[in-house]
């Protein structure tokens, strides 16, 4: 792949990943967001434990770690939905920690859910109104006099049937969101989202449940909110995903986070392996360590037929 | 069998001030349970603070009437309030225990011995509704189409301010869950988390609900308290409660049109079945049940009717089928 060919997000993402240290915790030159003692226990278990984070403006950060990592319940944390115990956290510079959810989402910070709230006896473009801020008529005496909301629902109903055209789902705008499939709500739900002019993008697991056909599609829409100038941090299972589409990889395990990377180097850290596998697997961890241990087996072997 | 005497006694009940009550305390319901999924099941309790509030303040204090009628509607804010602060926040079955022990505190409160100055106890109060009837326009008579519907000037004068009122309230929500506003009040209903990562104060959404609901109930209190010329507690009971739901469901939920057509309805058919099946014994078409078992087997065959419903019109009269059968999916 060539350098002038990427995408002008891409290539600025991967400029500023360039060389920086692949550690837990590392500065990024402009984060968005930067997490500090973050703690949550539920009874005698710490779900969460995170000494530092930071998330790089502009780019596309993928959460990884096994099942029961505590990536969903650091999401929680962080968009308000779950109050952390200890440690605070900062949104382009503002303290968040404590703040309810939904001044979370109207600072700029919008997330999806792993398992899809498409709100299904609505229809998708009511779903796609509902996502826009400020609207004058969500005020109950406002709302009572249509002139003072008409024109701005107008806006919003504009401005929706754009995004449901990039993503496909123009032709369902009056459909009640129930009917769609699980796939088309991800898309739906994304897509809410962006009504809101989000800077960062929170996705809990955007691919699960998505059948295949869509998954490139779903991708393509990923990629392009870092064109549009957007940051996504994203908690995902898929390994193809994570490698395809992501610029920085954070890994959790036991609510730590125990590696940081490039998603080509991440994978193959020692750290990382022990937490998937377990610390001590007997599984070889390459083809030359294969072939190491098989010589020092068969040395082994002539010893003893030799003695 | 006197077929005018049933007809007339269904119809009249069918537009009368149990319609008006009704339907005001369904409406209550309606932006509470229909359009926000908030389970209210102390519905009786703010129609008993409408009611008391009017009575308390004219027969008790001697305070103007329509100080009563401000008074009512302030106390209908204050206990959706303090209702509302400690339980919204928490899941909506918490909501459903507090409001329905709440109405019953109301009725005990009103009911008690130790305060019966102030509420009249097991009696309750009379002697408040005079300046109310002093404002009636309709001169001496009766009035209606004879020889169905005939209703006395104080009637006349309870059902056009009652209806006024039910046309006020269901206009102003019509227009109301016609804008945003209700379009958050519904999408809250569904999930309120998808709604609170839009950045919509659902709390406070939830809370509006349960105050205007509230209020539309207290309205049905003044109406209860008017038509009667007298209030008593234990017409505040939770029964109350669950026949508006009855209505409710009926007429069909999260719909403009259900509480009224659903009240109008239910007491029309509660009144036909009631009377026919009295007036059957009376003239001896039936034989296998007195006249006082009438009441009981009534109450059944409403219970019949609104199982078969559920089961075979869950949307009630005019609900949507689309939106019962995605969830069934």
């Amino acid at each position: 792949m060539h350098a002038e060919s990427l995408p002008a997000g891409k290539a600025a993402a991967l400029k500023a990943f360039e060389g920086m240290a692949a550690e837990p915790g590392v500065p990024k030159p402009d984060p968005i967001l930067v997490v500090d003692n973050v703690v949550r226990r539920f009874g005698g278990l710490t779900a969460v434990n995170v000494n530092h984070v930071e998330i790089q403006r502009g780019s596309i950060t993928a959460l990884i770690g096994p099942n029961g990592a505590g990536k969903t319940t650091f999401f929680n944390q962080l968009t308000g939905f779950d109050t952390a115990d200890e440690g605070q956290w900062t949104f382009n510079g503002r303290n968040m920690n404590g703040v309810s959810a939904y001044k979370v989402a109207r600072q700029g910070m919008v997330r999806t859910f792993q398992l899809t709230k498409a709100l299904s006896k609505l229809t998708v473009i009511e779903n796609m109104r509902l996502g826009a801020q400020s609207q004058k008529g969500e005020n109950f005496f406002r709302g009572l006099i249509p002139g003072l909301w008409r024109g701005q629902e107008d806006e919003i109903t504009a401005k929706a049937e754009d995004l449901l055209q990039r993503f496909k789902l123009d032709a369902k705008r009056d459909d009640f969101a129930g009917s769609l499939s699980g796939g088309q709500r991800k898309l739906l739900e994304m897509a809410r989202a962006l009504m809101g002019d989000p800077q960062l993008v929170m996705l809990d697991e955007p691919m699960a449940g998505v059948n295949p056909a869509l998954t490139q599609s779903l991708l393509g829409h990923v990629k392009n909110l870092r064109e549009l100038g957007m940051s996504v941090l994203f908690v995902e299972h898929d390994m193809d995903m994570v490698r395809d589409i992501s610029d920085w990889v954070i890994v959790m395990a036991q609510g730590e986070v125990i590696a940081e990377g490039p998603p080509d180097s991440v994978m193959s850290d020692e750290r990382v392996v022990d937490a998937y596998l377990g610390a001590h697997h007997d599984a070889p961890l390459s083809a030359e360590e294969e072939e190491r241990q098989l010589h020092e087996a068969e040395a082994e072997l002539d010893k003893e037929s030799t003695e | 069998m006197d077929w005018t005497l049933i007809f007339s006694r269904a119809v009249e009940a069918g537009i009368g001030s149990e319609a008006i009550i009704y339907a005001l305390a369904a409406i209550g319901l309606n932006v509470q349970f229909g359009y926000t999924g908030l389970l209210n099941f102390g519905q009786a309790g703010f129609l008993a603070i409408g009611a008391y509030a009017i009575a308390v303040t004219v027969a008790t204090f001697g305070l103007p009437f329509f100080l009563g009628v401000g008074i009512g509607l302030l106390l209908a804010v204050l206990m959706a309030l303090l209702l509302g602060i400690p339980t919204l926040r928490l899941r909506a079955d918490y909501l459903a225990i507090v409001t329905i022990a709440a109405a019953e505190i109301v009725r005990l409160v009103v009911r008690s011995v130790a305060l019966s100055d102030t509420f009249g106890g097991t009696d309750g109060l009379q002697a408040f509704s005079g300046a109310f009837y002093d404002l009636n326009p309709y001169p001496p008579g009766e009035y209606g189409i004879p020889p169905i519907i005939g209703f006395d000037n104080r009637s006349m004068w309870v059902l056009t301010v009652g209806w006024a009122l039910v046309a006020i309230a269901s206009f102003i929500l019509f227009m109301a869950m016609k804008s945003p506003w209700g379009r958050v009040l519904k999408a809250i209903r569904e999930d309120e988390d998808a709604v609170r990562s839009l950045g919509k104060n659902v709390f406070s959404y939830k809370m509006q609900a349960l105050v205007i609901g509230g209020v539309i109930g207290s309205l049905g209190g003044f109406i209860f308290a008017l038509s009667r010329s007298a209030v008593q507690p234990d017409l505040f009971s939770t029964d109350l409660t669950f026949y508006a739901y009855t209505v409710l469901i009926l007429g069909g939920a999260a719909r403009i049109l259900g509480p009224i057509v659903g009240s109008m309805l239910f007491w029309l058919l509660l009144i036909f079945i009631g009377t026919g099946m009295e007036e059957a014994v009376n003239s001896g078409a039936i034989t296998f049940i007195t006249v006082n078992q009438v009441g009981a087997i009534r109450l059944m065959l409403v219970g019949l009717g609104l199982m078969l419903l559920l089961i075979y019109r869950p949307q009630g009269i005019f609900g949507d089928k689309r939106e019962i059968s995605i969830d069934a999916r």
